[in-house]
């Protein structure tokens, strides 16, 4: 059986973790891989934390939760402070470090700061961290093809938004070639 | 064959109804089913069908009541509250023999409880959907695919069987998405000489009541009906089956539960214990015969629910007395995890003596 790819993404309502987790859920669909998206649903989406489950697999997924993710992204201190140590042996976790200032290294897990709110700005990509942290997610983790989650973005946006193609590309892309050196 | 889309339960179950010939649908907001009522809200007017959003739930499932006395095809949908507040309505469908399809959406309870998923409302579905003798079909499908796949036949049971069909989800699967391939739109509508449609005189009226004052008569309604539900147990019990063959330990599970239990199948698998699971997937009808066909060779059965235990005592019905039947579950909105139902089957299986 090939590799299960448990990710878990968690954030500020508001700050595109359930979109990011629909690109990476759909570019698992263009790959014809078994796949589940699973959010947090209730009050705490409005203005609190949410959270979203993503599988990709090669066979049937039984429980969509995400309990013990091989990756995180935190795009808040609250998230990485109550997912952090879910991580498994050999995970990654991904931060947006203008928004988690206060991390630690955990052996055995890669701690990947990121500079996303930042990057946005300065490349006229307001709003889009989710975006570059998907691509650093797919660049960290290997759990999809690139070229699939750009055929993601195409997919998700609908035409009535299509000015919004180039940039949410163009961010994925800065995610995807971010060095964190 | 068609693409697959990436869509959430709600949303898939209700394209699908619109693809099954649904032509009215009534409803009234409740998380965590909302998202159906609001893409029926979005779609149905395009289908040339008919959308209402009722003033209550009373409200949704007495028009469905008029709607399926008029011989359309109808559905209504809600989460546990609202399922409290339908069972008037249902019961008087049932009362009337009419076809419609109810859809819940299962939430932790009792009372408003909270929005998480659950599986409390099994009572509910297979007892007491309302006052009076009588049984709704029930369905629980487990995947998105199957909640797109199974409403088209849930509206041919209830056509064909002139009862309430309830398909019973719960608010994880409502919620998810998954990559589903929508059925094709069939349109099978059946002859309906029953309803009240109008006739010009030309021919004896059509009536749709439950109410009946004739004593006898009444009591051969209720036989009628029963006679019914008997074929419904001998034709529609449907479960599938995982690695039963030569299992020691049998899991009972259905709906998200039935997919958290699969991986602990294949956990324990791994580990050596000979275990298997069988998912219902009719409620009512209860899969017995699934059950009857293990019941020989199980050293111990494992039912796991997201409720404080109320498919076990169906289990044990079938069962009977052969052989132990344990219970694990969580309640109030919490999903049990692959890794509490492995470590139940482990501990059964040292309990038991399995052969690993």
């Amino acid at each position: 059986m090939s590799k299960v790819y448990n990710l878990l993404l968690a954030g500020f309502g508001g700050q595109g973790v359930l979109f990011a987790a629909k690109l990476l859920s759909y570019g698992g669909l263009i790959e014809g891989r078994e796949v589940s998206w699973l959010p947090s649903y209730g009050p705490e989406m409005r203005g609190g934390t949410a959270n979203c489950s993503v599988v990709l697999s090669e066979e049937p997924i039984g429980s969509p939760l995400v309990l013990e993710p091989d990756v995180l992204l935190a795009m808040n201190q609250p998230s990485y402070d109550k997912f952090k140590d879910d991580v498994v042996e050999g995970g990654v976790i991904i931060v947006d470090q203008m928004l988690v200032p206060d991390v630690q290294e955990r052996e055995g897990v890669r701690l990947i700061k990121v500079p996303a709110t930042t990057m946005a700005e300065d490349n006229d990509l307001k709003g889009l961290a989710n975006v570059i942290l998907t691509g650093v997610i797919v660049k960290e983790s290997g759990c999809l093809d690139i070229k699939d989650v750009e055929a993601a973005i195409k997919k998700s946006i609908s035409e009535r938004k299509a000015h919004l193609l180039e940039p949410n590309i163009r961010a994925l892309k800065l995610g995807y070639e971010f060095n964190d050196a | 064959m068609a693409d697959k889309v990436l869509m959430k339960g709600n949303e898939a179950l209700a394209e699908a109804a619109l693809r099954a010939g649904c032509e009215a649908f009534f409803g009234y907001p409740i998380t965590p089913q909302t998202e159906l009522a609001a893409y029926m809200a979005k779609r149905m007017p395009k289908e040339g069908g008919v959308y209402l959003q009722a003033e209550s739930e009373i409200g949704a499932i007495n028009m469905v009541y008029g709607a399926a006395g008029a011989g359309a095809r109808c559905m209504t949908s809600t989460s546990s509250p609202g399922m409290s507040l339908k069972s008037e309505g249902i019961s008087y469908i049932a009362g009337a023999d009419l076809p419609a399809v109810i859809v819940n959406v299962m939430r932790g309870g009792p009372g408003l409880g909270g929005i998480q998923p659950s599986q409390a409302d099994y009572w509910q579905a297979t007892r007491a959907t309302g006052h009076g003798d009588f049984h709704p079909i029930v369905l629980a499908p487990s995947t998105v695919q199957e909640m797109a796949s199974s409403i088209h036949e849930a509206f041919e049971l209830a056509d064909e069987y002139r009862t309430p069909v309830i398909v019973l989800i719960d608010g994880m699967l409502g919620q998810m998405m998954e990559p589903v391939e929508l059925p094709e739109k069939k349109e099978t509508k059946k002859d309906k000489p029953w309803a009240v449609t109008g006739h010009g005189g030309k021919r004896a009226q059509n009536v749709i009541n439950s109410l009946n004052l004739d004593t006898p008569g009444l009591e051969r309604m209720n036989f009628e009906r029963f006679e019914r539900y008997e074929k419904i147990k001998e034709n529609e019990q449907q479960a599938e089956t995982y690695m039963t063959e030569d299992a020691d330990i049998i899991i009972v599970a259905f709906g998200a539960c039935a997919r958290v239990s699969r991986t602990a199948v294949d956990k324990a698998r791994e580990a050596g214990i000979k275990v298997g699971l069988i998912r219902p997937i009719t409620l009512v009808p209860f899969t017995s015969d699934a059950i009857e066909e293990v019941v020989d060779q199980a050293k111990a059965f494992l039912t796991v629910e997201m409720n404080m235990g109320q498919m076990v005592e169906d289990v044990c019905l079938v069962v009977a007395g052969r052989a132990p039947v344990e219970f694990f579950g969580h309640t109030g909105g919490i999903i049990p995890t692959p890794n509490e139902v492995l470590e139940q089957v482990e501990k059964l299986n040292a309990e038991k003596g399995g052969d690993a």
